[in-house]
């Protein structure tokens, strides 16, 4: 359908221009497909692959002797110029690409059309979260907090879910009162719960009081949200926006609480600017990132005057505002004006801060179904996917969430299930529309439209490439000794994000990347130890075959050559060694422990979607075999010598390393932001795609699947058959 | 002893030692000649040893009737003393200030220290010219030592053993330095071997307002050019600076006099420009509550990014120079022993994989920077917080190992060393109990016989004890020439180092626990997984030797029935025999059928498993040995 916009599908001799060298440009040939602009360089084959949905413009800038230049900024902050020979193709072009990139038509986004490659299933990922149970995680419904069923069709507030929690002491009409005194119908409802001691962040928007209105019901309603929480006197009214914005709003009928109408609480303007100044300052930022070879000062001084880094700051300190608060046992409201975008980012970065499940990669997406998605952030507009949305309402609120987790990240390395990558991709798609799980801008868009029937969910998409996302750092004891992370604020901490915003300038990435390296160490070891097990269990089956005793056999499998010549002063030897063996197994009992969170690919998608399977039980059963060593030669397979060799063959102990490995055997080059991925039979780099097959290796005691390359498949393939 | 003069008061009680993150210390102060040390009296028993030169300020505040006192150190410490009384806070701040302000190099700690361990390699003999050339040696013969400079008459800054072109003759030199600042003629710095180009330093030229020319200061610096190439003289001034240098006698090499050479200007600040940065940076990092755009604009106006981009593009443009012109560079600024030992030990650091090693590094240092006379004890005597300001005063050394670890940081890989060895070696530049950056050059050194009555750091540092806390396990070592990136966006302010003050360290300490962790844990795996191959293959060659293990087709246990073109079809290939119970050891075996075609494994596994053809017993365990190491796994990658 999209076909009648494609005017030109192929153009010849264009020319890629290199911001830094300017007189060397790649010639090749631009191609539009029904989704992607492709060019494809003449000399390399080398691919840039553009989707119509990530362009955010398009611009034909004046002809030159050369060609007519179309410069186009992507929403993942790709830009890039064509010098296009004829102005003609040019112009069609850059109708096409206008065409294409804003859609009219909700229906006509990217998600409508996507297919997935291979055998996954449209419902997989949808049903990844659940309202209901991430309530409950948190503790709720209980004595002071209750499941209302006012908004099951929406009547309340359209914006919100129909599944709202509210203090259990507010009435039908108290809930109905405060929702009418709130902009778009908005009203105080449970946002996070903190279990250690019933403090909780409740959001809504602005009240509806003008220069002198006032609502009885919501009064009520604020003690009602101040009494959930019997061990405070008090609680916090937080509006994230400058005083001055509060109080401009109240000439429109809206603005701030009177303090003298709510007793009790403590009311905080904190100076979060609003959409429009974030929308400018990015602007300004992708200026500065764009600059041609600036001095250190020009960058610095553009960074200073883009004010990028002091809405970030502020987004935080609001948000470590509310967790301070919550932590010390306090409740705190929150909201600005519409309460979908200021609310949305310090409501969830706080309970980032509160709550190490959010810290996880399923918490985190629990986080931002919970926050963004079910308390109606309005991605369609925000994001500006169709032609139809107003200008003004795009700005980059999620990003500047996301932003602000990957700050926090820097600060404490080890608290993060998720790598930078997985923001990343957060982010790209929020902005490719590839996926229905951020289309619309509510709760209510989403089942009008039967996304989780017409469209795949992100989450399903990430839990399938989950080793890509996982931070090796992770350490699952911050759980405990870092369980609330209250980050500093400083303005000294806060650092440019080059990773995202610059990600495409390949040149000024580190060269060599640790937290991949660590990924690869953790698949390795994770390799390593499944063969360890299955060659512990060969030595033993021979040294029983041998007839050698349990005390010989113990001091082989740490790897005494020639124990039997040590006959004479064995027996000092087994018990020193003895404790040594214990010793080896506490390692690899730590080892089981944390590696469970990097465990391997995950094949069995929907059995293995949350992360996290134990692979303690494979390791353990390893020591009660010593013991029961007799059964199980009896039960074991009947073995051959060559069978034996084959085993040690088909499993990798070196991994060929990320060095001068510039693309993967399918020529897809490996720029610095693409993974590099193992296969762990040949122990060859390859890209994602290579080694997206997975089989279960004979050098493996467990028959887990793992990945391989492609001839490594078809050979494990084809001497299984056999 | 003389400091017992300076000591008010030797010992307080009371005292509370703050350090932000870090618990507070209850206990007793004691001041010593060289130290002001703080120990607890309740368990566990906590004890800090701080040395009084490293106090770089200390300030009193006075209230009521106790005191306070803040000590900032030359490490980017501060820490806090709360003093029961007036008086004692007033005698121990003027002790402080009296013993960090010693002048007389005599009394330095590194002369009265005692080591506590024994020096099993003397880090004064580590790094001798003598050894180092005789390397050099093996790829060049165009160089030799030169003895001119023996008692430090020719240059004083220069050591008693230099680097030069062979077929220049001392008098010659002795002539060519008159014509260079303080004599510090031509000398050679690095040698290239990859491509047999060279790296050489000097001082400026003495051209002055004249344009003075030095005949043999020209057949110096040509005679190290290959017939028909050009070299390049690198001057970190600008040019406007350098011709301006002519006017106080200095200046630059002009074209006409070495038109052999072309001379690119790669300004760098003055050194006196660093120590106002470096002043003004800790300042604004000193700031936890200024706003972000004060922030920004406080760093920008310190320059300290700008001079770590400088020197780093500065050093890029000659590394470039060798590695991919083949030209032969020569490196020059005024005075030749600040900034132009930044670039050519950066230089080096980026063409040559063997300084980033631990004692390559350590090497280099001694080489480009205590050798090559780099002036520690005047420009490293007080850093940033430093309230009396002296116009010899640089952070030049911090300056090269921030961009050090800029490096580092764009090649986490390379380094053999990591982060934590860098900050330590900025503390023992400025405070050490070693006497390895003690005086301003080998002269000095000689007249105070530091390498007689000191100890030396490396004897300390390359004691495996000390050395695993830096060694980097992500470490593989890298042969080719790095080449970092020095756009704004891939510089960034070192926290670690200068706002290690205002940050809880603790995170990026587990970060880098949990670094080792992981690549520890990876490599004893792998050698566990070795041990265990070659353990099974040699209980296969027992088994099959004691007859446990019989091959099929195998008639006596020796002879077998291979032959060459047999591996597909005829032989079964030999097969591991189980017995059913454990009793059936004594050789009623049952013979087993799955046997596996070993053609099909070699033509998978190609070349490697082309010693398979024969699957006689001993060629079938040798195959498992060969498995074992993983190495014709490896060798078989594509």
């Amino acid at each position: 359908m999209e076909y009648r916009y494609i005017k030109t599908p192929k153009v010849e001799g264009v020319k890629l221009l290199d911001k830094f060298n300017v007189k060397k440009p790649t010639t090749g040939i631009l191609y539009l497909t029904t989704t992607h602009l492709i060019f494809v360089e003449k000399a390399g084959k080398r691919e840039t692959w553009l989707l119509y949905m990530h362009m955010a413009t398009v611009e034909k800038m004046a002809i030159t002797t050369a060609g007519s230049p179309l410069q186009i900024h992507c929403k993942n902050f790709m830009c890039l110029t064509f010098l296009i020979p004829r102005e003609r193709d040019c112009h069609d072009v850059y109708i096409t690409l206008s065409e294409l990139s804003k859609p009219e038509n909700i229906e006509d986004l990217y998600a409508f059309h996507f297919t997935a490659p291979g055998t996954i299933l449209k419902s997989y990922g949808w049903s990844n979260f659940d309202l209901l149970s991430e309530y409950l995680r948190m503790g709720a419904p209980n004595e002071h907090w209750v499941l209302s069923n006012l908004n099951t069709k929406y009547e309340l507030c359209d914006t919100y879910s129909k599944n709202v929690y509210v203090p259990a002491v507010a009435s039908t009409p108290v809930l109905l009162g405060s929702s009418k005194f709130r902009s778009r119908g908005r009203f105080p409802v449970l946002s996070y719960l903190h279990r250690e001691n019933q403090a909780s962040i409740t959001r809504c928007s602005q009240p509806l009081a003008g220069f002198s209105a006032r609502c009885v019901e919501d009064e009520q309603m604020l003690q009602a949200v101040l009494r959930s929480n019997p061990k405070s006197q008090f609680m916090y009214v937080v509006d994230t926006r400058p005083k001055i914005n509060a109080m401009a709003n109240k000439a429109a009928g809206k603005g701030y609480e009177n303090e003298s109408f709510y007793s009790n609480m403590k009311f905080q303007f904190l100076g979060i600017e609003n959409i429009h100044v974030m929308r400018s300052s990015l602007q300004k930022l992708l200026e500065v990132c764009e600059l041609k070879n600036p001095s250190m000062n020009a960058f610095l001084s553009g960074l200073e005057n883009t004010g990028w880094l002091k809405h970030i700051r502020s987004v935080l300190e609001t948000s470590v505002f509310i967790a301070q608060a919550v932590h010390n046992g306090v409740n705190v409201l929150v909201h600005c004006s519409d309460g979908w975008d200021r609310t949305a980012q310090t409501c969830s970065l706080a309970g980032l801060m509160l709550d190490p499940y959010y810290r996880t990669i399923q918490g985190f997406q629990a986080l931002i179904e919970k926050e963004w998605l079910s308390f109606g952030h309005k991605f369609t507009d925000r994001c500006g996917y169709l032609n139809t949305v107003d200008s003004k309402e795009i700005s980059p609120v999620f990003t500047q969430f996301l932003e602000s987790v990957w700050q926090l990240s820097q600060q404490y390395p080890c608290a993060f299930q998720f790598n930078e990558r997985f923001l990343i991709a957060i982010h790209d798609h929020v902005y490719s529309c590839q996926f229905g799980t951020f289309i619309g801008n509510c709760e209510k868009d989403r089942i009008d439209l039967r996304l989780s029937e017409r469209t795949f969910s992100l989450w399903g998409y990430l839990a399938q490439n989950i080793n890509e996302f996982t931070n090796p750092l992770f350490k699952k004891e911050y759980e405990i000794t870092h369980s609330v992370l209250i980050p500093q604020t400083n303005p000294q901490f806060f650092k440019f994000w080059r990773g995202l915003y610059n990600r495409f300038e390949n040149g000024i990435h580190p060269r060599e990347n640790d937290i991949d390296l660590l990924s690869v160490y953790r698949q390795h070891s994770y390799s390593i130890e499944d063969h360890i097990a299955l060659l512990e269990k060969r030595v033993m089956q021979i040294c029983k075959l041998l007839g050698k005793p349990d005390e010989i056999i113990q001091l082989k499998l740490q790897g005494f050559l020639s124990v039997d010549s040590l006959d004479g002063i064995l027996a000092d030897h087994i018990e020193s060694n003895e404790n040594e063996f214990h010793h080896n197994a506490g390692i690899l009992d730590e080892a089981a422990g944390f590696d469970s969170i990097s465990n391997g690919h995950i094949t069995d998608t929907i059995k293995h979607s949350h992360i996290g399977c134990d692979i303690g039980p494979r390791i353990k059963p390893r020591m009660d075999e010593l013991e029961n060593l007799d059964n199980m030669i009896l039960d074991s397979d009947l073995l051959t010598l060559d069978q034996l060799v084959s085993e040690l063959r088909t499993v990798a102990l070196d991994w060929r390393s990320f060095r001068r490995v510039y693309n993967c055997n399918c020529l897809t080059p490996f720029d610095h932001h693409v993974k590099k991925f193992h296969c762990w039979k040949c122990g060859d780099v390859f890209c994602n795609r290579c080694t997206s097959q997975t089989i279960s290796l004979q050098g493996h005691l467990s028959s887990q699947q793992v990945p391989v390359c492609t001839s490594c498949f078809q050979y494990v393939q084809q001497s299984r058959s056999r | 002893m003389e400091f017992a003069e300076f000591i008010k008061t030797p010992m307080v009680d009371n005292v509370t030692l703050k350090e932000n993150f870090k618990k507070p210390i209850e206990g007793t102060l004691c001041i010593t000649g060289h130290h002001l040390i703080i120990s607890s009296r309740n368990q566990p028993h906590d004890e800090l040893w701080v040395l009084h030169s490293l106090v770089d300020s200390i300030e009193k505040k006075l209230s009521g009737s106790t005191g306070t006192l803040t000590l900032k150190c030359k490490n980017f410490k501060v820490l806090q003393l709360a003093m029961p009384t007036v008086e004692d806070c007033l005698n121990v701040a003027s002790s402080i200030e009296q013993l960090s302000n010693l002048g007389d190099i005599a009394l330095k700690y590194p002369f009265f220290y005692q080591p506590s361990f024994e020096i099993l390699e003397d880090g004064w003999q580590a790094f001798q010219p003598e050894t180092e050339f005789s390397r050099h040696k093996e790829c060049s013969d165009e160089w030799r030592l030169s003895y001119v400079n023996k008692d430090y008459q020719v240059c004083s800054s220069y050591p008693s053993v230099v680097i030069v072109p062979k077929s220049v003759e001392d008098e010659l030199i002795v002539r060519v330095a008159k014509f260079r600042q303080n004599g510090r003629f031509p000398v050679l710095s690095y040698f290239h071997r990859h491509n047999k180009t060279a790296l050489m330093r000097s001082s400026q030229p003495l051209t002055g307002s004249n344009s003075n020319r030095c005949k043999e200061d020209e057949r110096l610096v040509n005679s190290i050019l290959v017939q028909g190439r050009r070299g390049y003289i690198v001057d970190t001034r600008a040019q406007s600076v350098a011709k301006m240098a002519q006017a106080k006698g200095g200046g630059y090499e002009p074209e006409a006099n070495y038109s052999r050479w072309r001379r690119i200007h790669q300004p760098i600040e003055r050194h006196q420009a660093f120590h106002d940065s470096l002043i003004k940076m800790i300042e604004a990092c000193s700031d936890p509550n200024c706003s972000m755009d004060k922030w920004l604009s406080k760093l920008e106006s310190s320059n300290w990014m700008t001079h770590v981009k400088d020197i780093l593009t500065c050093a890029c443009v000659v590394a470039q120079c060798i590695d991919k012109e083949g030209a032969s560079v020569l490196v020059h600024g005024s005075e030749g022993t600040d900034t132009t030992l930044q670039v050519t030990s950066l230089a080096q650091l980026i063409l040559d994989h063997d300084c980033r090693t631990v004692t390559g590094f350590e090497a280099l240092i001694e080489r480009e920077w205590i050798r090559g006379g780099h002036p520690f004890r005047l420009r490293c005597s007080k850093s940033a917080y430093a309230v009396t300001k002296q116009r010899k005063e640089s952070p030049v050394f911090l300056l090269f190992i921030d961009a050090v670890r800029q490096i580092l940081q764009q090649f986490p890989c390379s380094f053999e060393f990591n982060e934590y060895f860098l900050i330590d070696l900025i503390q023992h530049v400025y405070s050490s109990q070693y006497g390895t950056f003690l005086c301003n050059n080998e002269k000095e050194k000689s007249v105070h016989k530091v390498t007689t009555t000191t100890v030396s750091l490396w004897s300390y540092i390359n004691r495996p004890q000390v050395l695993n806390q830096y060694l980097n396990p992500l470490y593989q070592p890298n042969q080719v020439v790095l080449w970092p990136s020095v756009a704004p966006q891939s510089l960034e302010l070192w926290n670690e180092l200068y706002l290690r003050s205002q940050a809880d360290p603790v995170p990026m300490e587990d970060r880098w626990r949990e670094v080792v962790k992981i690549a520890e844990y990876d490599k004893e795996l792998k050698a566990k997984a070795i041990r265990l191959r070659r353990q099974l293959a040699a209980l296969e060659k027992e088994a099959i030797s004691k007859g446990v293990i019989k091959l099929e087709g195998d008639t006596g246990g020796k002879t077998v029935t291979s032959t060459e073109g047999a591996v597909g079809g005829k032989a079964e290939g030999a097969s591991v025999n189980k017995p059913v119970k454990q009793a059936s050891i004594n050789k009623t075996l049952k013979p087993v059928d799955g046997t596996v075609d070993s053609k099909n494994v070699k033509e998978a596994d190609g070349v490697a498993m082309d010693k398979l053809e024969n699957p006689t017993s001993d060629k079938t365990v040798e195959q498992l040995e060969d498995a074992v190491g993983g190495l014709s796994i490896t060798s078989t990658v594509k």
